[in-house]
Order: structure tokens, then C-alpha cells, then sequence
């Protein structure tokens, strides 16, 4: 339920330490936007959680990247500012409405967030979504840092009603989660202006569609007058020798470098202001262009004429850095190369993990036994695929599990039963539809909905098969077994993934099944909503005969001893961080694990 | 001490609190007058794995990341984690480490030498780039305070000696961030982490033998029924039952010997020999570790 704000009283705190994600909905907020909606993605998630607890602005997951922006060009359209907020990654599930979006243009302000994670901390790719904005035609707003996230979110509503278009605002990683100093201002109070019916606008048939493309063209004409304009196009330092462009938090790392350099830092990437940019590069000898990932500003350069220097200095692959722009720089003779940095000593990877008591644990431990083919999908259980478990086969997008599952059965290629895991959060965002194929083509495969009640992976988000929405109220929770059966599976199964044996049967008569199968497995999350922390266990150093058993699961809380037996390592488990779900117990042949209670009592 | 901005770096394993603690540290910074950047990256990372975060302070700050080289204290909650972000800090900074040692599963997968590939706790480590190295067991201190969890304000005690601000601004920053109804224990923690004695090193234990060679399996295929016990229980993924029910080893050189598949086979159809009779009974495998 939308309702106007009143107005706000002036914040008492006025300079805080905020994170971008945080100054993101900030911005947001204080440009009186109504309606906030998203689907959670690292680095993006803490946008709209920042401001869940707003009674002033109707914050709300989606089901999916694109919903959430169907939902906002709606709100738009209706008249009220709408912050719709994703991964890089969910902007590709979005770029239907998207493209299109910039066809019919807004009501009231309507922009997006795409939080790009460049160095694929916890993504499946590090695609550049700047060249979104290229592809749409829509303005393109790059903020370096977190006071920038604040101002760059609230100034995208006003061009994004100036010029009658969504606006893209782009960050990466080390903006969404860099905390730095904003200033707060006050919130605009906005009317709800209401939907006024035009079909030629809003209808987007061939006929009506047609006559938008020019408008579209237009517009960007337009947005390349204001940006040469602009105050987002800032100018830093002095000198001739060169001259640096940059965008996002590259800037930075080059003030970092170079911190007298010359520099056209460009606050609005697409369109480019590039009379200013002619103006710039005419007045410097050597021009450089350090921007993170794609050489997107570069190659528009190069194809306005501009001699520029870029990616054969700066890579195009991860993560920038000081350090990897001082590379760059003292391969073009312009610094130094930085003090020689003694390499650690060696130590242990860490890779992620499953965590003690992982529900999705035990299916993947069955499915090796069972030398399942596992086609897999996007979320913790992707953890599967590393070591112990090593029991994942594939991973691209979220919701490819089950589409490449019938795909993979078709083949006839797969030298096992094949099976797709796939999470609840997951499932509702993009798997019911190849559920639906897998019906549809009589695949001969088993699906296995992982269903832990939550959005695991991104730190615990509800969806709508939680039954509570991000504001904390009640919803009608989706029924997944009613769906799976609405969709027309005839073999759906309900399991306890603690229940080793039965999980190891469920799904022996699942893959044993013809036609497509569904195992749900029902065990909650370990972490989100609530902490599930049960008495923990211990081994009886004497009883344990080494035999590694409970190590095959991978459980962060079972580790080597300094006992052996027969020259193998006797194993202990940490009690502050077993949750007691009994997985060991069960893989122990000689019973050698016990409750900790027990232990004391027995050694009493 | 470098010029501009100065940095600091929080390293633990997920679950360790280190992104509050690096809250924390920016805060107090921002207390006492500084611009400040923090930036971590989480994710993924929660799950157990590795997390950092980085600090900078100064009169404007432009990158949030710390260069390498450049930091002026570590802060490392784990051993391990002490020496992987160890090329951040400068020559002569500080390194402020738990002794707390977060075994891996990962580390504990070589079934030959039965090592587990773990750093050893050693304060001389960073003797070579003239590092302050401060080890503490911050846990005892918190568990003799009263509650292990304020673990983390005993090493930013010891962490706010390498910089220079007034404790207020520290004090203040614990009060306002940590839960509600734990700020005296942690502000307790804090304080004694000023005056923390320098930990004791636990003695390094023994070192196993090692990998013998890899046991022989043999299995007596007319006793064998293909019931499959013993390819489900085998730690080492060592035998298969193949379509037609017939046991086959489809990784000899895998087999440590546990007895798992000989002890549950209710036809006594499998026999483990170990390596010693391996002369004896005949085998193309060869003993590669016993050189």
C-alpha cells in the first residue's frame, strides 16, 4: 500500500559512514521515491534491506529480477518514484522490460541499480552492464564512492523525469560495500501524481513501437547536450604532459597513483559528453583511459577519433586496484613501480564452504554415491561442486538447472540418471517454467528442489515461498508440492535431508522413475531466518577408528586430531560450530560419535 | 610513516565477526576527525571462507583499498589468515595476531601424508621485514573476562596502540555498535586488550609417519552378492558396482586401509591387506611416498 510521506523531520546525524548500498537507498529515499523492489544479488542486497523498515516507502522482493522491474515501471507509470535495484547478472533477467522500458519512458522517476561485481567475488561471470545503457539508449550514471552513491541515485529521478526515461545506475563491489562519509539531507515529500492513459506511450504494439524509436533517439540527443553541461563531469588537477579520463572507483585508484594528474572524471558515462572529452585530450600530449572491466569509454573514443591509451596498459579482466593502476602507469613510464612486496609465506586456501549442518549436504553426498549426472543451479549449494562433495556437473544461471537437465537427458550423452538441483529461492525465480518443459517433453529426470526456506546464499532474503515479505508481513506462502504437481509431475516426494537412508532412497526411486520426477527436500537453513544450533556432538577419541567416513561430507566442524589409529588421522569436531544435525553420527560405522551431554556423562 | 592516506587491514574467516570489528575501526576513525573508507567483500565469503576488509583513514581519502606494502597494522583474527594478508603491511608496521587456529576441512584431505596443510604458529615469522609482530590469545582473555564472544575488542585493543587516536573515540565506537547489552563486556575486552601479555605458543604436535602405500583390496567375486554396502560406505570412493551387480575397484591406489568395506560385507567376501604384505601376495602398484 503506497501512501504519501509527511514531511520528514531534519535527521539529527548529519555526516555517517554508510555503505554504498546503504547511500544507494539513501539517495533514493531522499528523492521521495514510493516503491523500492529487487531481487536479492550480491553486491546489491543491503540496498533495499537498508531501508526495509521504512513505513513511508513499500520495499519489496520480487520473485525475480525481472518481475521487480515490471513492478516498478508499473509503480512509475502510476505516478510515484520507483528504485528497482540487482545484480549485474539479474539486469540480463530484466533486459526484456528493460529495453523496452526506454520505449515507453516513466510517469514519475523510475531508475535502476545494477551492482556489477567485477573480480567475480560471488558471481558466475563479470560481465560489464554499461553496455546496457548503450543497447537501450538509456543514461548511465557510474558513482565512485558512497557520498556519489547518495547524490548520483537521487540526481538519476530528476533526469530520469527531465528526459521521460529509466536511468541505469551502474556500481561495482568496492562501491556497494565500501562504507564512507555521507552528509543526509532531507526527504522530498512526492505527491503520487497518478496514471494517465496513453496507448501510443504505454502500449508498445508495432504501430505504437515505431513511433517511440525516433522519440528514443531523440532523447539521447538531448542527454548528450545536458552531459556536456553537467556537473557530474568533473575536472581534477593540472598539467599538459596527460591526461587521465576515468569512471567510478577507478577514479580513485588514479588520485591514489597519481594524485596531481590531470583528470575528466565522468560522472555520466553513456552518453558521453564528448565535446568536453575532444577539449580535454586536445590539451594534454598523452591521453589515458583507466576504467574497470570492458574498454567501454575507450572504444567510444577511439571511434570519435581520440587517441587513447587503455587496456593495453589497464586489464580487462577483475578487479582494479592502486596496485594494478600503478602497473599500468609505470608501464606507460609514468610512475615508479611501487616498493617491491615481499610475498607471504605459503598458507592454507579457504575456499567458502557448506555450512555445519547444511541441509543441501546430505542430497549431494547421496547423489555421488549415486553417480548422478547434476546439472546444478545458482546458490550455496553450488558448493557442491568443489571438494569433498565434488558432486556438481554444471552451473550458469539461475534457473539453467532444470532446462539443461532435459537437455542433458536428451542428448542421451550423460553416463548416469540425470538430476537438477536447484534451490526454493531459485526454483520461484526462474525454474518453474522449465519444470513446466520437463513435463511438457516427458524428460527422464529427477528435480531436486532444495527447499530451505530462504534466499540463502545472499544472507537470508524471504521470497514468496516464506510466507513474510521483506516489511515483515504475513503473505500466502507459494505451496511448492502443489505446484510441482499443478505442473503436472506425478512423482513428488517429501524428504528430510537429516534422514540419510531416506534421502539415499528417495532419490534411488526418483532417477529409477520414467518421465520427470521432483525430490523437495524440507529442512530449514542453518543460518537464516533463525540460527538452528542443537546440541553438538563429539567423538570418543577411543572408539574412532580413523576411517575418514565423516569426512566426506566436508563439514567445517570435523577436523584432523593429533591421535591416529593404524597411521590415519583420528578426527575431532569443534563444538562451538556443530549444529548437531546428526549427518556424522549416521556415517559413523563404529558409533564413535556422540552427544556432547552424553560424552561428560559417560567420562563422568 | 607513509604520506597521505594510512591503512589498516582486518582478516578472519566467515563468522568471525571481522566485518563489525572493521565497522567499528571506521567509526572511531570518523570520531576522531578523519574521512574514512572501508570495503570488504562478502558473499560467498560468509560461508567459511576467507574475509577481509580494508580500512583507510586520513584527511581525504581516495581508494579504499589499502596498497600493498602499505598498511600500518594487520589485524588478523586467525593464524592462517595473519599470513595470507601478511604483504599488506609495510616494513616496520605491525602485525596483531590471534593465536586461534581455523582448521580447514580442506587442509585435512591428504590421505597420504596425513598432514594437515596448516601454517604453524610462529611469532619470528615476519622477523625478515622488521614487522611488530603482537601474537594473543585473545579468546582466553575474553573467556576469563566472562564471555568469548567479546574476542574481537581484545585484539582491537591491542590493534589501537598502532594508531594514533584517542581511546574516547574507540570507546565510543564499541559502545554505539556492538548488541545492545554487551557494550560493558566489550569495553572490558577493549581495555584489557591495551595491556594483553603476548600469548603463549602451543608445542607443535608430533608429525605422523606418513602413507605406507596404498592397501590391497581383494575381493572374492563368487562370495560377492553386488549389494553394494560396501561401494556406499567407502570414504575413498575405491569400488563401484557395475550394471551387470559385479564389484569392481575402480580406485586401488586410493585404499587407506579403514576396513570399512572388509568389516560391513555380509558375505566376507572383501580381504584388506596392508601394504607390508604387499611383496608377498603380488601387485603392480608401486609405494611412491616410501622413497
Amino acid at each position: 500500500m503506497i501512501t504519501a510521506p509527511t514531511a520528514s523531520k531534519a535527521d539529527e546525524v548529519t555526516r555517517v559512514l554508510m555503505s554504498g548500498n546503504e547511500a544507494v537507498a539513501r539517495g533514493a529515499v531522499e528523492a521521495g521515491v514510493l516503491v523500492a523492489v529487487g531481487y536479492p544479488g550480491t553486491p546489491s542486497t543491503e540496498i533495499l534491506e537498508s531501508i526495509a523498515n521504512r513505513d513511508d516507502i513499500d520495499v519489496r522482493w520480487s520473485p525475480n529480477e525481472k518481475v521487480a522491474l515490471d513492478v516498478g515501471l508499473g509503480a512509475s507509470l502510476g505516478g510515484v518514484r520507483a528504485l528497482v535495484t540487482m545484480k549485474h547478472v539479474g539486469l540480463n533477467v530484466a533486459a526484456d522490460t528493460f529495453m523496452t522500458a526506454a520505449y515507453t519512458g516513466v510517469g514519475a522517476g523510475l531508475v535502476v541499480i545494477s551492482a556489477d561485481d567485477p573480480g567475480m567475488h560471488s558471481s558466475q561471470n563479470e560481465q560489464d552492464n554499461r553496455a546496457y545503457a548503450r543497447m537501450a539508449a538509456v543514461p548511465l550514471l557510474e558513482p565512485s564512492d558512497s557520498a556519489e552513491a547518495k547524490a548520483y541515485t537521487a540526481l538519476a529521478f530528476e533526469i530520469s523525469e527531465t528526459f521521460d526515461t529509466p536511468v541505469l545506475v551502474r556500481t561495482t563491489t568496492r562501491v556497494s560495500h565500501n562504507r564512507g562519509l555521507v552528509e543526509l539531507a532531507e526527504r522530498l515529500d512526492r505527491p503520487v501524481l497518478g496514471f494517465t492513459k496513453n496507448p501510443a506511450k504505454y502500449v508498445m504494439i508495432p504501430g505504437n513501437a515505431r513511433r517511440r524509436r525516433p522519440v528514443v533517439l531523440k532523447r539521447l540527443d538531448d542527454m548528450r547536450d545536458y552531459v556536456e553541461e553537467s556537473p557530474l563531469t568533473e575536472a581534477f588537477g593540472s598539467g599538459t604532459d596527460f591526461g587521465v579520463i576515468t569512471s567510478g572507483i577507478a577514479h580513485h585508484y588514479v588520485r591514489e597513483v597519481l594524485p596531481d594528474a590531470r583528470i575528466l572524471k565522468l560522472g555520466m558515462s553513456y552518453p558521453l559528453p564528448m565535446e568536453r572529452i575532444r577539449r580535454f585530450a586536445d590539451s594534454v600530449d598523452r591521453l589515458f583511459v583507466v576504467e574497470e572491466l570492458d574498454p567501454y569509454v575507450e572504444n567510444d573514443l577511439r571511434a570519435a577519433g581520440i587517441d587513447v591509451e587503455g587496456k593495453s596498459l589497464f586489464p580487462q579482466i577483475g578487479e582494479l586496484s592502486p596496485d594494478v593502476v600503478r602497473a599500468g602507469f609505470a608501464e606507460a613510464g609514468l610512475v615508479s613501480k611501487g616498493i617491491p612486496i615481499v610475498a607471504a609465506p605459503s598458507t592454507v586456501t579457504r575456499p567458502p564452504l557448506m555450512c555445519p549442518g547444511c541441509p543441501h549436504t546430505p542430497p549431494f553426498l547421496a547423489l555421488k554415491r549415486l553417480g548422478a549426472v547434476v546439472t546444478g543451479d545458482i546458490g550455496c549449494y553450488t558448493l557442491a561442486a568443489l571438494e569433498p562433495l565434488s558432486s556438481m556437473d554444471t552451473c550458469v544461471a539461475m534457473g539453467s538447472s532444470i532446462g539443461m537437465a532435459v537437455g542433458m537427458a536428451a542428448s542421451g550423452g550423460a553416463d548416469g540418471p540425470v538430476v537438477a538441483t536447484i534451490g526454493d529461492s531459485t526454483f520461484l525465480h526462474s525454474g518453474v517454467a522449465a519444470l513446466a518443459d520437463a513435463v511438457y517433453a516427458h524428460a527422464n529426470i529427477t528435480v531436486l528442489i532444495l527447499d530451505n526456506g530462504t534466499t540463502a546464499m545472499t544472507g537470508g532474503q524471504e521470497h514468496p515461498g516464506t510466507g513474510v515479505t521483506l516489511q515483515g508481513t504475513a503473505a500466502t506462502p507459494v505451496d511448492l508440492v502443489a505446484m510441482c504437481t499443478a505442473v503436472g509431475v506425478k512423482d513428488v516426494k517429501v524428504i528430510d535431508p537429516y534422514d540419510l537412508a531416506a534421502t539415499y532412497g528417495a532419490l534411488g526411486d526418483a532417477i529409477s522413475h520414467a518421465g520427470p520426477s521432483v525430490v523437495i527436500t524440507n529442512r530449514p537453513c542453518v543460518e537464516a531466518p533463525m540460527k538452528v544450533r542443537d546440541t553438538p556432538f563429539t567423538v570418543l577419541a577411543e572408539a574412532c577408528t580413523a576411517c575418514q567416513a565423516c569426512m566426506t561430507p566436508g563439514c567445517p566442524s570435523i577436523v584432523w586430531s593429533d591421535e591416529l589409529f593404524e597411521g590415519r588421522r583420528k578426527v575431532v569436531i569443534d563444538p562451538i560450530t556443530c549444529t548437531g544435525c546428526t549427518l556424522c553420527v549416521q556415517l559413523c560405522p563404529p558409533r564413535a560419535i556422540v552427544l556432547v551431554n552424553t560424552a561428560e556423562v559417560s567420562h563422568a | 610513516m607513509p604520506e597521505g592516506s594510512r591503512g589498516l587491514l582486518l582478516a578472519g574467516v566467515g563468522g568471525q565477526g571481522v566485518i563489525l570489528a572493521s565497522m567499528i575501526v571506521a567509526d572511531a576513525l570518523m570520531r576522531a576527525g578523519h574521512d574514512v573508507k572501508q570495503s570488504e567483500v562478502h558473499g560467498m565469503a560468509q560461508r567459511g571462507g576467507s574475509v577481509f576488509s580494508h580500512i583507510r583513514w586520513g584527511e581525504r581519502v581516495d581508494s579504499p583499498l589499502v596498497p600493498l606494502g602499505s598498511a600500518e597494522v594487520l589485524a588478523a583474527f586467525e593464524w592462517a589468515e595473519a599470513v595470507r594478508w601478511v604483504e599488506y603491511v609495510r616494513d616496520g608496521g605491525a602485525v596483531v595476531a590471534d593465536i586461534r587456529t581455523i582448521v580447514p576441512p580442506g587442509a585435512c584431505t591428504d590421505r597420504r601424508s596425513w598432514l594437515r596443510r596448516y601454517p604453524g604458529i610462529d611469532g619470528e615469522l615476519f622477523d625478515s621485514r622488521h614487522l611488530k609482530t603482537r601474537l594473543i590469545d585473545a579468546t582466553a582473555t575474553a573467556t576469563d573476562l566472562g564471555n568469548v564472544r567479546a574476542a574481537n575488542s581484545v585484539i582491537l585493543g591491542t590493534v589501537a596502540a598502532f594508531i594514533d587516536i584517542d581511546d574516547v573515540h574507540w570507546e565510543a565506537a564499541i559502545a554505539d555498535l556492538v548488541p545492545a547489552g554487551t557494550e560493558k563486556i566489550n569495553l572490558a575486552a577493549f581495555r584489557a586488550g591495551r595491556q594483553v601479555a603476548e600469548a603463549r605458543v602451543p608445542d607443535a604436535a608430533q608429525d605422523p609417519d606418513g602413507f605406507s602405500g596404498p592397501h590391497e583390496i581383494e575381493i572374492r567375486h563368487d562370495w560377492c552378492k553386488g549389494c553394494d554396502i560396501c561401494s556406499r560406505v567407502c570414504p575413498e570412493y575405491c569400488l563401484a558396482v557395475d550394471v551387470d551387480g559385479k564389484l569392481t575397484i575402480v580406485d586401488p591406489e586410493a585404499c587407506t586401509g579403514c576396513r570399512l568395506c572388509e568389516i560391513l560385507c555380509p558375505d566376507f567376501a572383501i580381504d584388506i591387506h596392508a601394504p607390508r604384505e604387499l611383496a608377498v601376495v603380488g601387485t603392480n602398484t608401486t609405494n611412491e611416498s616410501s622413497a
